[in-house]
């Protein structure tokens, strides 16, 4: 296999905001600081970074900040912006960033994700956000689920939570243990927005909205933005503290581009990014130490964790129930900052985040020895993932 | 006129007829009249074979639960909760998935596997396809 031109990347500096469930500070303002914070960390200054790299591109409490918004408040000077909402889901501001470092184009771009959805209101009609639907829409695909009351992600995850429940005998006990494992964990993560404790028992009292899925299978909006510097490789060896290196890029987009046609309700597009991620490595799933995978809402954890191999098809239940196999001591460690479940909906940047502190190994929960992360983020077919290393790959 | 939910429809000029169709009390879904899949949502060209003899055709109208989710929240002021949100594969072409509400029983007697037929709430200028246990004669 010749190099994936991947490998020539680095993410030298990563970084949060202050992160809260409504902090009422605007988006731009919270960019600001995880981007100062992230470049600092990088061993750089604002005058080293000439790229500038965003998901989804837009204002609003979704969209959080522009690209050309940081660009014009810290005065940047760059070869190279690019922002955009079709890519392979939010981690494909970081594709694009390591591809224009791998080309050349630039040498150290700014990534960031930003979010205002906890003071910026929950989902209503007309303002769209949670997996592109809103009441006013367009004539794309959601006009197929809006005249029904399918306004929210929540009630398509749960279609193919329920098939799954059929099909492979997955439970709500089962489903449960992703919401128990990333409040266990989000205790110690001082950034959390939920960390008291939450059994089992908790998890199967709440009420439910839309069924599979109950409160606790949903993750919660907040406030906050989350900034990552992606760097030439030769770069490496001046990472004050560490750089993490980029293995494989996992970005397929093999089926049918939509939440209600896909052509089996019981995975989603994670399926083929995950495969297409392994077939640009020579390392496999057993030598993951830990996963970072989605969990905006529980059962796109579930499709995360088949669609890496950690388990088989339809396992995924058994494989999680009670929490063993996923807790910080377990076969993968899974989420170990909370995940959005608790910690907040970053949207896959909180993920990104623990992956990087993981592999530096200042990580909150440490996983001992972390030399390889997996990172899923996304769910129906806008997904994305990373297979990120300590060190250059 | 009806009294149900606020059916917000926003047709593309592919898909106007399908939220038209039932006027005639019919389920139309676009077909290509060269290869004869059936195309949906519906598109400007047949995506299997390219041929732009594409054209709304009438479909029987029955089909099976594939999922469905009961929603507890009022995602959308008016849809009062529970109510049933599924998907329907139709008899036709099982890949061809409706997105529904799903009527005329109740809640805890919907489930995968369901045979489920078409009607239609007329919503201002639109005919929005539901579906409901298909009625066993005797
Ligand atoms: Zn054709």
């Amino acid at each position: 296999m010749p190099e994936p031109l991947e490998r020539r990347a680095v993410i030298s500096g990563a970084a949060q905001s202050d992160i809260g469930r409504r902090l009422y500070r605007t988006g731009i303002d919270l960019t600001v600081e995880a981007a100062l914070r992230a470049i600092d960390d990088a061993g750089l200054t604002t005058a080293d970074i000439d790229g500038v790299s965003t998901y989804p591109g837009f204002g609003g409490s979704f969209g959080g900040a522009m690209g050309a918004e940081l660009h014009e408040a810290l005065r940047l000077s760059l070869n190279w912006r690019s922002s955009g909402v079709e890519t392979a889901g939010p981690l494909g501001a970081v594709h694009n960033a390591i591809l224009a470092v791998a080309t050349g184009v630039a040498r150290h771009v700014l990534v960031f994700r930003t979010v205002v959805e906890g003071s910026g209101g929950p989902l209503r009609p007309g303002t769209g956000g949670g997996g592109g639907g809103g009441t006013s829409g367009s004539a794309g695909p959601f006009q197929f689920m809006i005249p029904y009351g399918a306004a929210s992600a929540a009630c398509w995850v749960a279609c193919y939570a329920r098939r799954h429940m059929h099909d492979y005998g997955t439970t709500r006990t089962q489903l449960g243990a992703i919401a128990v494992n990333g409040r266990a964990n989000a205790a110690a993560n001082p950034k959390a927005i939920y960390t008291d404790p939450m059994t089992i028992d908790d998890y199967l009292a709440v009420r439910m909205v839309s069924e599979p899925l109950c409160l606790y299978d949903c993750d919660v909006p907040c406030d906050g933005s989350t900034a990552v510097v992606v760097s030439h490789r030769d770069y490496a060896p001046d990472v004050p503290a560490g750089a993490v290196g980029v293995n494989a890029i996992g970005t397929a987009i093999r089926g049918r581009p939509s939440w209600d046609q896909f052509d089996d309700l019981t995975s989603m597009m994670m399926r083929h990014t995950a495969a297409s991620m392994w077939e640009r490595t020579e390392l496999s799933v057993d030598d993951v130490d830990t996963a970072q995978l989605y969990d905006g809402f529980s059962w796109l954890t579930l499709a995360w964790i088949e669609a890496m191999g950690f388990c088989g098809k339809g396992e995924s239940g058994a494989f999680v129930e009670g929490g063993i196999n996923i807790g910080p001591d377990g076969a993968v460690p899974l989420n170990t900052s909370g995940g959005q479940l608790s910690a907040g909906r970053l949207h896959g940047f909180g993920h990104l985040h623990e992956a990087v502190m993981q592999l530096r190994g200042t990580a909150n929960i440490g996983v001992d020895d972390c030399e390889v992360v997996a990172v899923g983020a996304g769910g129906g077919p806008e997904t994305g993932s990373l297979l990120l290393t300590k060190g250059p790959s | 006129m009806s009294d149900g939910p606020p059916r917000f429809v926003l047709a593309s000029p592919e898909s106007d007829f399908y939220w038209r169709s039932g006027a005639d009390g019919r389920l139309r879904i676009q077909r290509c009249g060269d290869c004869g899949r059936w195309i949906h949502p519906p598109g400007p060209v047949c995506p299997f074979c390219h041929s732009r003899r594409i054209s709304p055709e009438p479909v029987a109208g029955t089909g099976t639960v594939a999922t469905y989710t009961v929603n507890h929240k009022e995602w959308i002021p008016g849809f009062t909760p529970p109510y049933v949100f599924a998907f329907v594969e139709l008899d036709e072409d099982p890949t061809v998935r409706i997105g529904t509400n799903i009527v005329g029983c109740e809640i805890d007697e919907v489930e995968i596997g369901m045979r489920v037929e078409v009607l239609f709430e007329e919503s201002g200028e639109w005919h929005v396809p539901l579906f409901r246990p298909i009625q066993e004669g005797p």
